[in-house]
């Protein structure tokens, strides 16, 4: 890195990647940090995966403002990025007929907010939902709504960005940042920075970054939110996101199928004093479930592959809060990004980058930059010919590593080949689906396992599962046999 | 497109039996095909002993077992391909694989037998609860781990479930030098078989925990802690103060098997109580020429009982192709009724078996004390009395087909208790 660095983002879920992609069409070095070891391990992670179109946010906040703008940047930006989107609409129902004016206050609310949508009777909810419960009384539907994949899209975006010249540090906590005259110096564990501009962009964290350079007059908290994952056991459940009525905790239990046609279940909401507490419970999901069944009824929950939960970045503000520190325009805040950051996150990097970087740092246009990754091939969606011409030249792509998923190994080396590899099981697992299916890697995780200690020249005791700390093969056997 | 007569599905020890048997019998032009890079399947990684004293009447290892088998689909010079994916097969028996040797193959197929064996539940399967750290491991990967690979992934081990396949790690681990400081079982009753409660429990004083589960595991910083595992009443529910928290740095889990059926399910087949296909007599599937057999029908005990089930299969598969398997003539739907948890086959077209009706099965609960009763309609066919049974063994009764009068279309397994 050079001596000063314009840019350094702090954070690499989704939001401090889309910036980090933005950021890399200008002429500026740009550095981004992240403690986890994996971009995307967090909230990006462990989240619904719909981008809303924005019918719900209050009408002129943030939320809705750039909910509703980034809903129409994602299917260019899926585009580009090869990520899987689908615009498969939102139904949010009435289950009781008390409930039905606050359908028609949504409708409302839509309108404000410049989202189409559409009141259905109960008559066309259950033509188009035959799953929902007998008992619903009506329906918003809201066909811009879509499902996308948040590993992809992180994972993409930040490759991307890396492609156009961003340098990414991942494993590398930020610890402190001294503010000197009109720049900063951020020191992390394995270094220190001079940089022009500092994005924090830190997730549940991002409260905590900002009052390392001044006191803070409000808090980013965790709310947990627990799901439950089903296979994708060869019928169909529900073809919309299928939403209860909102509440003040939130768009409350949804049930929707995912770009992998697998089910989701959640979430569950809870304020949790601990920013790394993923823990689930049985009690909280059965409050799912029983929920989840009011809207459909009969989910079958033994068809559930995992249970997983995430933490909502929830500003005490209510709002997203994008701006810059008291103290300097170069320190910028895109802070407190929970529902619907995912959704609206290409419109956050877009007015993080137009109405703070823009006012800091000259932006000009890089000539040769190029908004997309290099295609991603699935053997398992070509045709016979493609197929056969792939394998052809490509003998890799014959061989299937997870059998669930049918992910070959070609897809995996061309992972590692990319210029945000993964370097843990988990990390390769967002990638590439190996072991996110019904045996959840009891039979192709020692595969991926080998692989990754022949790439990356290690050990297999080496390699990590997830986070530090989580070696799977711990003791060698024979080498204690040696010692003693 | 290739042909063939017959393509086998998963190369273990099903697999090659199914492959012999029809070979034997005089069907040549055999495909197996297997995912892996060995033909074996599971028993490459169980290298403990007990394999083979029904089938050979002397005890060997699982790789010992299985080589047997491999040796003469060798000798026999049958056609096998490794590392081979099948990703689908329809209706009229057209199966697609892939291999990095040929690409993708399609091959036509006039009758197949689906011999894809079980995985294991796992972690996300029963919805453990709490941390969600690294250090939980189905049994099976714990013991491809340290049988192939050579590593044990912990030396403070607690183990949820009484399967076979836990209770074996319990005994292989501690011979590795781990600790393994328990065995908790959800159920009243242990789910493996008694001598290996006796053999890897017993002999090594772990304790088993009956009706106890995890109600917790602890591991903040990405590898696990603790264990929390209490006790629960008839319904499963946690009883107050019966904590007890185990300090460790793995849980394997040994919870159950599960048939692996996706193929089937591409076929848009139903399901048995088993969560494997629905088949006939001659363990053929709800689909003309396409046969099922060993642990993707239902989970056994024993490879040996494996192995013959896969003989029953490839005899079907070539009174198939002989024509002579045309599901004619009287049927019976076979039930399991009271105390019986499923029963492999469910229909028998009773005029094309073989002059003894096999019935396999497992109680839903240990009995003592009880008869088992087989029914054609409301008569009694035969009783059978028990001083003891238990979910963990597999039941199989023989009948002569002649004692069935074809008087009704259902036969029934209950269970009477006296």
């Amino acid at each position: 890195m050079p001596t000063m660095i314009d840019v350094t983002i702090i954070g690499a879920g989704i939001v401090g990647s889309l910036i980090a992609r933005k950021l890399s069409s200008y002429d500026l070095n740009i550095l981004v940090l992240d403690k986890e070891n994996d971009v995307g391990n967090v909230t990006s992670m462990a989240n619904s995966a719909i981008v809303h179109s924005g019918y719900d946010p209050k009408p002129g906040s943030l939320k809705a403002i750039l909910n509703v703008k980034g809903n129409a940047l994602y299917p260019k930006m899926c585009e580009e990025l090869d990520v899987s989107f689908d615009q498969i609409g939102s139904l949010t129902v009435a289950i009781y007929d008390s409930q039905l004016p606050t359908l028609t206050d949504l409708a409302e609310r839509s309108k404000q907010n410049g989202v189409p949508v559409k009141l259905l009777s109960k008559e066309e909810v259950l033509a188009i939902e035959p799953n929902l419960s007998p008992e619903v009384k009506g329906a918003l539907l809201a066909p811009t709504a879509g499902i996308v994949n948040p590993f992809t899209l992180t994972v993409h975006a930040m490759e991307n960005a890396c492609d156009n010249g961003v340098t990414l540090h991942l494993d590398e906590e930020v610890i402190s940042i001294d503010k000197i005259d009109d720049h900063f110096k951020v020191n992390t564990t394995k270094g220190s920075y001079e940089t022009k501009v500092v994005i924090d962009a830190a997730g549940v964290y991002s409260d905590k970054i900002h009052e390392m350079v001044e006191p803070i007059d409000y808090k980013v908290e965790p709310r947990k939110g627990e799901y439950m994952v089903l296979d994708h056991y060869g019928e169909k459940l529900v073809n919309h996101v299928i939403f209860p009525l909102p509440s003040e905790k939130g768009k409350g239990i949804l049930v929707t199928k995912t770009t992998s046609d697998n089910y989701l279940v959640g979430p569950s909401s809870e304020f949790v004093d601990d920013k790394e507490d993923l823990s689930t419970d049985k009690l909280t999901l059965d409050d799912v479930r029983r929920q989840a069944t009011l809207m459909v009824p009969n989910i079958p929950f033994n068809q559930v592959i995992r249970t997983f939960s995430g933490l909502r970045p929830t500003p005490t503000t209510h709002d997203f809060i994008l701006g810059t520190a008291k103290c300097s325009k170069n320190f910028i805040l895109a802070s407190g990004i929970e529902s619907p950051g995912l959704a609206s996150s290409p419109a956050i990097a877009d007015y993080v980058v137009e109405n703070f970087v823009s006012k800091v740092l000259p932006l000009v246009k890089k000539e040769n930059w190029n908004p997309r990754v290099r295609k991603h091939i699935h053997p398992r969606d070509l045709s016979e010919e493609e197929q056969a011409k792939l394998v052809k030249e490509h003998k890799e792509y014959g061989e299937i590593v997870c059998n669930c998923e049918k992910v070959s190994l070609g897809e995996i080396l061309d992972e590692l080949s990319r210029s945000v590899p993964p370097k843990t099981i988990k990390a390769l697992k967002k990638r590439t689906r190996a072991g996110f299916g019904k045996c959840q890697g009891g039979f192709c995780q020692p595969i991926v396992l080998k692989l990754l200690a022949e790439h990356y020249h290690l050990d297999m005791s080496d390699i990590l599962l997830d986070k530090d700390g989580s070696n799977i093969c711990r003791y060698h056997t024979k080498e204690d046999a040696k010692n003693d | 497109m290739i042909n063939k007569d017959l393509v086998i599905i998963g190369g273990g020890s099903g697999g090659m039996s199914a492959a012999l048997e029809a070979y034997a019998l005089g069907v040549k032009d055999i495909l197996i095909l297997e995912k892996n890079d060995y033909l074996g399947g599971i028993l490459n990684q169980c290298i403990h002993n007990g394999f083979g004293l029904q089938e050979f009447k002397e005890e060997l290892t699982g790789p010992e077992f299985m080589s047997r088998f491999s040796k003469a689909v060798k000798e026999k010079g049958i056609e096998y391909r490794l590392k081979s994916n099948v990703y689908d097969i329809s209706k009229d028996k057209v199966v697609s694989y892939s291999n990095e040797v040929e690409g993708f193959v399609k091959v036509k197929a006039k009758a197949i037998i689906l011999t894809t064996g079980c995985y294991e539940r796992n972690a996300g399967a029963i919805q453990i609860p709490g941390d969600r750290p690294s250090g939980v491991y189905t049994a099976g990967q714990a013991q491809l781990y340290l049988n192939c690979y050579g590593y044990l992934v912990g030396k403070r081990v607690f183990i949820l479930g009484s399967g076979d396949i836990g209770l074996i790690m319990a005994r292989r681990m501690t011979l590795e030098g781990a600790k393994v400081l328990g065995v908790a079982e959800l159920m009243p009753y242990s789910a493996g078989l008694n001598r290996n409660i006796v053999q890897c429990l017993k002999d090594f004083d772990i304790p088993l925990y009956l009706s106890h589960t995890v109600k917790q595991v602890i591991g903040k910083d990405g590898h696990i802690e603790k264990v929390v595992i209490a006790k629960v009443d008839e319904k499963f529910n946690f009883i107050e103060g019966t904590d007890m928290v185990f300090d460790v740095d793995a849980l394997l889990l040994s919870v159950g098997l599960v048939p692996n059926v996706d193929l089937i399910s591409k076929l848009g087949l139903h399901f048995s109580r088993t969560r494997g296909a629905i088949v006939n007599q001659d363990m053929e599937t709800e689909v003309e020429g396409i046969f099922s057999a060993g642990n993707a029908l239902h989970v056994h005990d024993l490879v040996d009982y494996v192995v013959s089930e896969a003989r029953e299969a490839a005899k079907g598969a070539v009174k198939y192709l002989n024509g002579e398997l045309k599901n004619e003539g009287h049927v019976y739907d076979v039930e399991a009724s009271n105390g019986i948890g499923y029963v492999v086959p469910q229909k028998i077209y009773v005029d094309e078996a073989e002059d003894n009706l096999i019935f396999k099965f497992r109680v839903r609960k240990p009995y003592k004390m009880i008869n088992l009763v087989i029914k054609e309609g409301d008569e009694v066919i035969r009783k059978i009395p028990k001083l003891a049974i238990i979910p963990s063994e597999m039941e199989i009764v023989k009948i002569a087909k002649d004692k069935f009068k074809k008087s009704s279309n259902k036969i029934t397994i209950s269970v009477e208790e006296k």
